[in-house]
């Protein structure tokens, strides 16, 4: 393997990982308040989708739109939608104590459909043709940091090829984690997922805390789907269901960091390596594994090779559970509405 | 607080607008009322939904969704077909999650039971006599998608490992397995199998008076009225239910707990394996990524939403057949794509999701105390 495709492979790691990586910080906030959001993907689906669409509103038929303007809308709707889906979900866990999971499901059903229908017909229904396009957001949110990007080689690459919303993910990961380790909010909102009875009695509000631990986390991973949109598939729309299977990534993650953002950083990249191993495989190993397969063409195999991502995860959970480590464990009330008559 | 003759302090106490207090029973009626209240409800928001993006104003809606379902003979059998599919995987589903097992691996375990058929379909086809590749079809597809399963309830049972994601990550393994599988078989770089034995019509499960679905829609129903009496009358089921409402109990009982789980998610996984080999062999007699078309997740919902009776559950798998079935015939109409059933199955289940809570609480409105002169 030649150095250019090692640093290909690892810058194209970090821009994989940061999409799960907004995905997962945003939904270890609300697993630590008791939710257990199955949503995330729906809720990743509904950021990307109300920015796209607020750029294309913007953008469409514009003929100079201003790309920082456009990059704002897009900010701004991914968080209003993702809000929308939080709240919704707050609504009926918390509110209506439904089922945590039958909801989350529901929501990713209902995020995907969203997103889906519009990214598909958005240019038809405006009354155009052709495939969606936001390429003046997409470009302003790929901006790099001037000089950095380009005066130094192979650290300008490995380090400083990415858009600013690459850092702000991680910047948001260590603030997580420093909120819920270091803050008196922090310790409250663990004290509600951890038992809200008790939370209840030293007087912290559980719906307060369930709903706003909720909400921010569905804002993070809405940020996540904004980014997929604009950074990773450069402004356009994809509905192969690529962004529900990062969706399931970002939730497997949660528990790979077992329960703390800082991993998430580092758990993150390591997903995007195992998920482009399949194109940096040697093509000599490829060519025995084909024959050992039964597969006549040696690009087959990159089918097999797209698994390792899952299966290391779930090594990772076997091992995980196996430990049995106190610490890293979920949070005890996870997945259990609260009522207080009921103990 | 009862007494009337008590008045708290005014600027102290402060009574919220409303409160929550649990129902401990309510009559069948009135929950049912509620449900279907609920269910009008949400189709109501799905018509006003359709009403914004084509300007059909919500009876036309209904109309047109109506003749999409049940418009024509084609039509309904594809109705009914439809909804024995998300059927057989959501009566497959039952146990498991009745034991709270939370198995979101049938994609998985459908698309492995769909992928053995297949295999079978195109290496054994035309070799042996139909009615036997038929059977063993059916087998290795039961048997597969049961081997499938069992994986997660093993470690699941050994180490307590967290099922929801190790059965979600085995839908992905299933996925690419079937990637792979088709670009073997595909011998025109095409990425897709086509129609397997489209001449011979081996493994093609064989059509009664004509229709294609009949027999498959009998299978499924033999299938619910089995699994209604395994729930509620085997000794098996009386351990699901013991042990999905506690574990410390059924231990204190001398229930294996371990073994409960393991046991469950066999039959659990083969039912939706054998939901992979109706697709192959009854359906669309080839197989490919979409197989199992997001159906394994629906059904979670049928399951969780129908409290695991078979009979309730066949009830909601018709409304959703419905609803999809009808928002295709509004897409296909106005040349929209397929994700608009998504969304209003998504509105559905909303709404009978947010019924539970108005049929399990009562909402107690605060008390006025009349002003005394």
């Amino acid at each position: 393997m030649t150095l250019t495709s090692l640093v290909a492979w690892i810058a194209a790691a970090i821009t994989f990982g940061t999409v799960i990586m907004y995905g997962s910080v945003g939904e270890i906030l609300t697993e630590k308040s008791g939710n257990l959001n199955l949503g995330v993907p729906g809720i990743m689906y509904l950021g990307a989708i109300g920015s796209l669409a607020g750029c294309f509103f913007y953008e469409n038929g514009n003929p100079a739109p201003n790309p920082w303007i456009s990059a704002c809308i897009a900010v701004v709707c991914a968080l209003t939608a993702a809000l929308l889906g939080g709240l919704l979900y707050s609504f009926m866990t918390v509110t209506l104590r439904a089922n945590q999971n039958v909801t989350g499901l529901t929501l990713t059903i209902f995020g995907g459909g969203v997103a889906n229908f519009f990214g598909g017909s958005l240019v038809k229904l405006s009354g155009g043709v052709g495939q969606i396009s936001v390429a003046a957001a997409s470009s302003a949110i790929r901006t790099r940091i001037p000089f950095l990007s380009d005066h130094f080689g192979i650290v300008s690459d490995l380090l400083f090829s990415y858009g600013f919303f690459t850092y702000l993910a991680v910047v948001i990961a260590l603030a997580a984690n420093y909120f819920l380790t270091r803050t008196r909010y922090g310790l409250n909102l663990r004290a509600v997922g951890e038992n809200p009875a008790t939370a209840d009695a030293a007087g912290i509000s559980v719906t307060k805390y369930k709903y706003l631990a909720t909400c921010t986390g569905a804002m993070i991973e809405g940020l996540g789907g904004m980014y997929f949109v604009m950074d990773y598939i450069k402004g356009t729309w994809d509905s192969g269901g690529a962004l529900e299977a990062l969706g399931w990534l970002a939730v497997a993650l949660v528990i790979f960091t077992s329960w703390k953002p800082k991993n998430a950083v580092w758990g993150a990249y390591l997903f995007g390596f195992c998920y482009w191993i399949y194109l940096y495989i040697p093509s000599g190993i490829s060519a025995v594994l084909a024959k050992f397969f039964g597969a006549a063409n040696v690009t087959h195999m990159q089918n097999l090779y797209r698994m390792i991502p899952y299966l290391v995860t779930i090594i990772v959970l076997i091992i995980v559970s196996k430990k049995k480590r106190k610490e890293n464990q979920n949070p005890a009330s996870l997945g259990i509405s609260y009522f207080r008559e009921e103990r | 607080m009862k007494d009337s003759k008590y008045e708290a302090p005014k600027s102290s106490v402060k009574e919220p607008l409303v409160h929550i207090v649990k129902r401990s029973d309510i009559e069948p009626w009135k929950a049912w009322g509620i449900r279907i209240a609920a269910v009008l409800l949400g189709m109501l928001v799905s018509a006003l939904f359709i009403n914004g993006i084509t300007n059909l104003n919500p009876a036309a809606v209904f109309k047109s969704m109506f003749a999409g379902a049940f418009g024509t003979d084609k039509r309904i059998w594809q109705t009914l077909k439809d909804m024995s599919l998300l059927l057989c995987i959501g009566i497959g589903l039952a146990p498991a999650f009745k034991l709270r097992f939370w198995n979101v691996g049938a994609e998985g375990q459908v698309l492995i039971g769909g992928l053995v058929s297949a295999a079978l379909m195109i290496n054994l086809g035309g070799k042996i006599p139909n009615g036997v590749l038929l059977i063993l079809m059916a087998l290795c597809a039961v048997v597969c998608g049961a081997v499938w399963g069992l994986i997660p309830a093993y470690f699941k049972s050994k180490y307590r490992t967290n099922e929801t994601l190790f059965t979600l990550m085995m839908n992905y393994i299933a996925l690419q397995l079937v990637e792979f599988y088709v670009d073997v078989w595909d011998k025109k770089q095409s990425h897709s199998v086509g129609v397997i034995n489209a001449s011979s019509k081996a493994g093609w499960m064989p059509y009664i008076g004509g229709n294609q679905f009949i027999l498959m829609i009998i299978i499924v129903a033999l299938i619910t009225v089995g699994m209604y009496f395994y729930l509620q009358n085997s000794k098996q089921g009386f351990e699901i239910t013991v042990v999905g409402e506690s574990e410390n109990t059924a231990r204190y009982a001398g229930i294996s707990v371990s073994k409960v789980i393991r046991r469950t998610m066999l039959v659990s996984a083969g039912i939706c394996g054998l939901a992979g080999f109706l697709e192959v062999s009854a359906v669309s007699h080839t197989i490919s990524s979409l197989t199992a078309g997001g159906r394994g997740f629906t059904a979670i919902i049928v399951a969780w939403l129908g409290k695991f009776n078979p009979f309730a559950m066949t009830l909601i798998t018709a409304i959703l057949a419905f609803m999809s079935r009808g928002a295709n015939q509004i897409a296909s109409d106005f040349n929209f794509n397929k994700f608009a059933s998504n969304i209003l199955t998504g509105i559905i289940l909303f709404f009978i999701l947010g019924s539970e809570f108005f049929i399990n609480y009562r909402l107690v409105f605060r008390h006025r105390p009349k002003e005394v002169k």
